[in-house]
């Protein structure tokens, strides 16, 4: 009976989180422009979507964009996990301060500070401003995961190479970076996911030469239910659910 | 020991100068414009006031915070009510059947939360699943409207941030000494005694790193009552936005986004405190 009950509420639950993505992907392919009810099957709103250059575009801009920031942020993100984890230095405290900020700041106060920086910089808005946003709000998730990767190394492996003669670059090509590589991949997938997820930060410094997607679905949204909206959101999903399925099964087979 | 030195400033100016400049600047840039005066079409004049922080306690602001505060905490408490049942439970299932429970929380924790909130449009319509549950168990005799209301915000807030909520409180409920338990329940205390003064309180650091992940994204969340609340539903995240991009007065809008830093920054010293007092209580 209690089994009976723990299970009961566990479905539940997952009911509420993925009845409404189920819902909408059938909607997705619903025969019908306005009405809720069913119409019958079809693929057309996916075939108006494959058409549509200009989702497709920013579709294309935010997958660059993606990946710019996640690489940027995983090597200063990997740097300041090495930094914090062997070197004492001037700084440590604004370092360790500032990324609890940035993972703890509400979007909206970290969105409208670094629009007030671009502003008075002169910087225009777009790419340039995009990616230095990304990056910073990326970055202290890749510091935390690869820091914690490093902190269940063992120290005398490094000791033993400086002692052996490397160089502290040696050291940290040869040593740390292999061994902290599971960490370092986590932090870019995690950082590649975060840039793709984020809409308020982007909201703010995002200007008229760099369209990204999140923005564009926001800008759609905003005007109501739409079946290719429904298919875009479908296929957005269908993505989120195939990497991390897959990146799960990656760890499962490591381990 | 030269080059140790070089690979050591170039990591530690690099990392130190970038958060220097994007995070601290930043945060002490929006502190002064909420003590300047708005301009055009400069945006900010130099001219030093107290006036926009005096202003947050005009009842103009100070309602629409506190209203975003009550329908945040609201949220709070509901997916903590919700997620600590579901915890408890997943962490407590054989470790494959816990891997998979986990990946179903993961899924929605990924996906853009803009699109889970698109996607309860379709349920919280008037002839919407939600609606044809109510009709059908009897709840309401005719369909409510839901949609464009402040208790579509509520239920969105609650959707999208429920997985936000739970792993957190996985990570704390498994790790958490099953023996402890067991040896509450073998000294005589009731389950309601075991579970206020032992379970509680060992995991007490998720129960408020879940709140801070819910609380404070439900403040600033603006596109949550863009697209499920009506007219009337403004709050603080919208109402700074709004500063920004119609009102075009940077300084109250800076002022504003300071209060919600200054929250944040409360939150985060209970969580401290607390953290502290875990670990004092938990063997060496």
């Amino acid at each position: 009976m209690k089994r009976m009950v723990k299970a009961v509420y566990l479905g539940t639950v997952y009911l509420f989180l993925y009845l409404p993505l189920a819902v909408l992907t059938i909607y997705s392919f619903n025969d019908a422009k306005h009405v809720v009810t069913w119409k019958g099957f079809t693929t057309r709103w996916y075939v108006k979507l494959a058409e549509n250059s200009v989702l497709l575009d920013a579709a294309v801009n935010s997958l660059l964009l993606a990946a710019a920031s996640a690489t940027a942020a995983t090597i200063i993100g990997t740097l300041a996990a090495i930094a914090l984890k062997r070197y004492r230095f001037t700084g440590r405290t604004i370092l360790s301060t500032s990324m609890y900020v940035v993972m703890m700041s509400p979007d909206i106060v970290m969105g409208i500070s670094l629009l007030m920086l671009f502003v008075l910089m002169g910087l225009p808005l777009g790419f340039t401003t995009l990616f230095l946003s990304h990056v910073t709000f990326c970055l202290p998730f890749v510091t935390v995961t690869v820091l914690a990767r490093l902190t269940g190394l063992d120290g005398n492996l490094a000791e033993a190479a400086m002692d052996l003669g490397a160089r502290e670059f040696e050291v940290f090509s040869r040593i740390i970076l292999p061994l902290a590589m599971p960490g370092v991949l986590a932090g870019w997938l995690l950082s590649f996911t975060l840039s793709l997820d984020d809409v308020i930060i982007s909201f703010f410094v995002t200007g008229p030469t760099f369209e990204i997607l999140p923005l564009k679905i926001y800008s759609m949204v905003r005007l109501g239910v739409k079946p290719e909206v429904n298919a875009l959101c479908a296929v957005m999903f269908g993505v989120t659910l195939a990497v991390v399925s897959l990146t799960q099964l990656c760890f499962k087979e490591r381990k | 020991m030269k080059d140790r030195s070089l690979f050591k400033a170039l990591a530690v100016t690099l990392t130190v100068g970038w958060l220097a400049v994007f995070v601290i600047v930043p945060n002490l840039l929006t502190l002064a414009t909420g003590f300047l005066t708005r301009g055009e079409p400069e945006f900010v004049l130099p001219v030093l006031t107290f006036d926009n922080y005096a202003r947050l306690f005009d009842p103009a602001f100070f309602d629409i915070f506190l209203d975003s505060v009550w329908l945040a905490l609201c949220t709070t408490v509901l997916c903590l009510l919700v997620g600590y049942p579901f915890a408890y439970i997943l962490a407590r299932l054989t470790p494959a059947r816990r891997r998979l429970g986990l990946l179903f929380v993961i899924i929605p924790f990924w996906t853009n939360s803009l699109i889970r909130t698109y996607a309860l449009i379709a349920i919280l319509n008037v002839n919407g699943l939600f609606n044809a549950a109510l009709l059908w168990l009897g709840i309401v005799s005719e369909p409510v409207e839901l949609l464009y209301t402040n208790t579509a915000v509520f239920i969105g807030f609650t959707y999208t941030l429920l997985p936000f909520m739970i792993l957190p409180l996985y990570a704390s409920i498994e790790k958490l000494d099953h023996r402890l338990i067991e040896a509450a329940r073998d000294l005589g205390a009731g389950s309601f005694q075991t579970f206020f003064r032992v379970g509680l309180p060992l995991t007490l650091p998720g129960i408020i790193a879940g709140s801070m992940l819910v609380f404070l994204p439900a403040l600033s969340m603006f596109y949550v009552p863009d697209i499920l609340g009506g007219a009337k539903s403004l709050l603080v995240g919208n109402f700074i936005r709004n500063q920004f991009l119609v009102a075009r007065d940077w300084p109250f809008g800076a002022a504003a986004s300071v209060l919600l830093t200054v929250v944040m920054g409360l939150l985060l010293y209970v969580y401290w405190l607390c953290h502290k007092r875990v670990r004092r209580a938990e063997p060496a």
